[in-house]
């Protein structure tokens, strides 16, 4: 089905999707949105959402099984603590990707910006994977406590722009960060180190992307024929020591 | 059992922020209010209606000439002390009511009038001019910081030339209805969507702030507010308006027309890298920085903020060093478009050229093409 977003203020526009998804919806075509807020937030069920627009900040917060594709931009705080579900955006997207998600996957075509991953985690099968193809701010992976990030920095419209920022893995304790190429030592927080992929590493990897690459047409080998690195931190408990020493 | 509990707490979020939009025709393209309006009205839920307000340049042609005096009147008294006073040290050539429209949203309006003046040479004025190598502008920011000061209830809400700042309690859409912006035409436009947070919700206390054809709008907070006030009043500079971002108006006023540095450098003095990141820099630049750093120590802007500064020369953007507030930019053709949700652009703007997040610290400049005022 099809719902007109054209100049429809956020509430009605979430309360007509929760509608329609509640009446048993399985592809929901949203057109003409342009910053509407949270949509896609804390849906249950797995149903499809095509956006043509750009929606508003939330995009995907809380949600739990949805998919929801973005065929423009995205903006900030996307797929904010959410739990499982997809959500593709072939556009760039904003700060705060992805922050305190737990579970499902997030696939940026290009750039994404500050903050992103921040305070992912995961639990058992609960594994979040972020994918960013273009090139990313500064505190990629901010206190990162589980979860996968990937790093590709091929698709950016800005050739310029160095593949990711400053404070990299700022306070990171958990998960792992796959960057495609090198990265900027210089660039990365006192917390992580960088190191060579395993076969298991390259395994699981090439799963992640091949998932990535299907969904935007995106060529695999051509991804896979860079080497990559994995960041990961050095401690588990970066801070333990910041204010006074503790017992072990 | 069969127990029904209450929510918790209220599920419906509310949207804290503020907003703020700008865009700037770099050939001097004229764009009527209604385009900004638009812009900033998208972003209605970043405010909450404590705050809105408008800049725009260009929209005096005819006076082009003089300074262009916004004042702000919450008593009759007020008024005519004003008046008094501007007729002691102005020539005026024009004053009259800004236009406004009765409207239910705004409650209580204090009085607005304009002023179109120029300096006039008293014994005080060839003073300044003679023997304290003051310029014209150096005289009228100590008018406005005068008037500010001393006549109680009086407020310069700007004093540039060709430009103007409409700005009040409410909405932004509701204060662009009040000042019937649409009537407007200019080639950059900035408009601002307050939620107050520390300090409180007036007419004064809107943004923009502005000195000369300085005009800040701002999203944010400054920390460091004390330090950069006492720093500014050692120039003369006073703050009278309750509110933070007032100190970055006067900054621009003190490090560009004042002290001759590039918007570029007065940018990387209120957003410094931090130290670690000057150290690992090439020799030249690291020297640069370095003294940026010492000798503007007290203009250096703390905290989170997106900042857009406009000027009869142009528009910038602005984020603090670690990009706590968003800003998106964007081109088209010789439009430059600046704002805090991209979709506020994209509701003037459906087809950008370009569309990019900048990045902390690093000015957007968009500057006017040469020639064109």
């Amino acid at each position: 089905m099809k719902i007109d977003a054209q100049g429809l203020y956020y509430r009605d526009l979430n309360q007509k999707i929760r509608e329609a998804v509640a009446a048993g919806a399985t592809e929901i075509e949203l057109v003409n949105v342009n910053g509407q807020y949270f949509i896609g937030d804390g849906i249950n069920r797995e149903v499809t959402l095509t956006i043509q627009g750009v929606p508003g900040n939330d995009l995907a917060a809380f949600m739990n099984g949805a998919t929801i594709i973005v065929r423009d931009n995205g903006q900030d705080n996307i797929g904010n603590t959410m739990n499982a579900g997809k959500v593709i955006v072939h556009g760039h997207a904003g700060d705060v990707l992805g922050y305190g998600m737990r579970g499902g996957r997030v696939h940026i075509r290009k750039d994404v910006g500050y903050r992103v991953g921040i305070h992912m985690k995961s639990y058992n099968e609960n594994k979040p994977v972020l994918v960013a193809g273009g090139k990313a701010g500064d505190f990629f992976g901010e206190y990162m406590a589980g979860g996968v990030l990937i790093l590709l920095g091929m698709f950016s419209d800005d050739a310029d722009k160095p593949k990711h920022g400053f404070r990299f893995g700022t306070g990171m304790h958990g998960g792992t960060i796959f960057v495609r190429g090198e990265v900027d030592e210089k660039k990365l927080s006192r917390e992580v180190g960088v190191f060579e992929l395993t076969d298991g590493d390259r395994q699981e990897l090439e799963g992640y992307l091949k998932d990535y690459c299907g969904d935007f047409g995106i060529d695999f080998a051509e991804v896979m024929a860079e080497r990559f690195v994995k960041i990961l931190p050095k401690s588990t408990r970066p801070y333990g020591n910041m204010y006074c020493p503790m017992p072990r | 059992m069969n127990v029904t509990r209450k929510p918790t707490h209220n599920f419906q979020k509310d949207i804290s922020n503020c907003g703020l939009t700008g865009f700037i025709s770099k050939s001097g393209t004229l764009v009527g209010g209604e385009v900004i309006i638009k812009s900033i009205a998208l972003m209605h839920d970043r405010g909450n209606g404590l705050g809105g307000g408008f800049a725009a340049y260009g929209i005096y042609p005819d006076y082009r000439e003089f300074f262009a005096f916004h004042l702000m009147y919450e008593s009759g008294m007020a008024l005519q002390l004003t008046e008094e006073y501007l007729e002691r040290h102005f020539f005026i050539e024009q004053h009259e009511e800004i236009p406004t429209r009765r409207t239910p949203a705004i409650v209580n309006p204090p009085v607005f009038k304009r002023y179109f003046v120029k300096p006039l040479e008293t014994p005080e004025y060839r003073e300044a001019i003679e023997f304290q190598k003051m310029t014209d502008e150096d005289v009228v920011v100590r008018h406005v910081m005068a008037v500010n000061n001393e006549i109680e209830g009086a407020f310069v809400v700007s004093s540039g030339k060709n430009m103007g700042a409409f700005k009040g309690v409410g909405y932004p859409e509701e204060i662009a209805d009040f000042f019937r912006l649409e009537e407007y035409k200019g080639y950059v436009w900035t408009a601002h969507n307050r939620f107050p947070t520390n300090t409180p919700g007036w007419w004064g206390g809107a943004h923009p702030f502005t000195l000369l054809d300085w005009s800040i709008v701002h999203n944010g907070e400054i920390s460091s507010y004390g330090i950069n006030k006492r720093y500014l009043e050692m120039y003369g500079y006073l703050c009278t308006m309750l509110t933070d971002t007032e100190v970055v108006a006067y900054t621009l006023d003190l490090l560009i027309r004042k002290h001759g540095l590039t918007p570029e450098l007065a940018s990387l003095a209120m957003a410094s890298p931090f130290w670690d990141i000057i150290d690992a820099l090439p020799e030249d630049e690291r020297k640069l920085l370095t003294a940026i750093r010492q000798v503007y120590g007290s203009a250096l802007l703390n905290g989170p903020f997106a900042i857009l500064f406009a000027s009869n020369e142009g528009l910038i953007g602005l984020n603090d060093r670690v990009k706590l507030r968003p800003l998106v930019c964007a081109t088209k053709d010789d439009f430059v478009y600046m704002a805090s949700e991209e979709a506020a652009i994209r509701e003037i703007c459906p087809q950008p050229d370009k569309v990019w997040a900048p990045r902390g610290g690093e000015p957007v400049i968009a500057k006017l093409n040469p020639g064109v005022i």
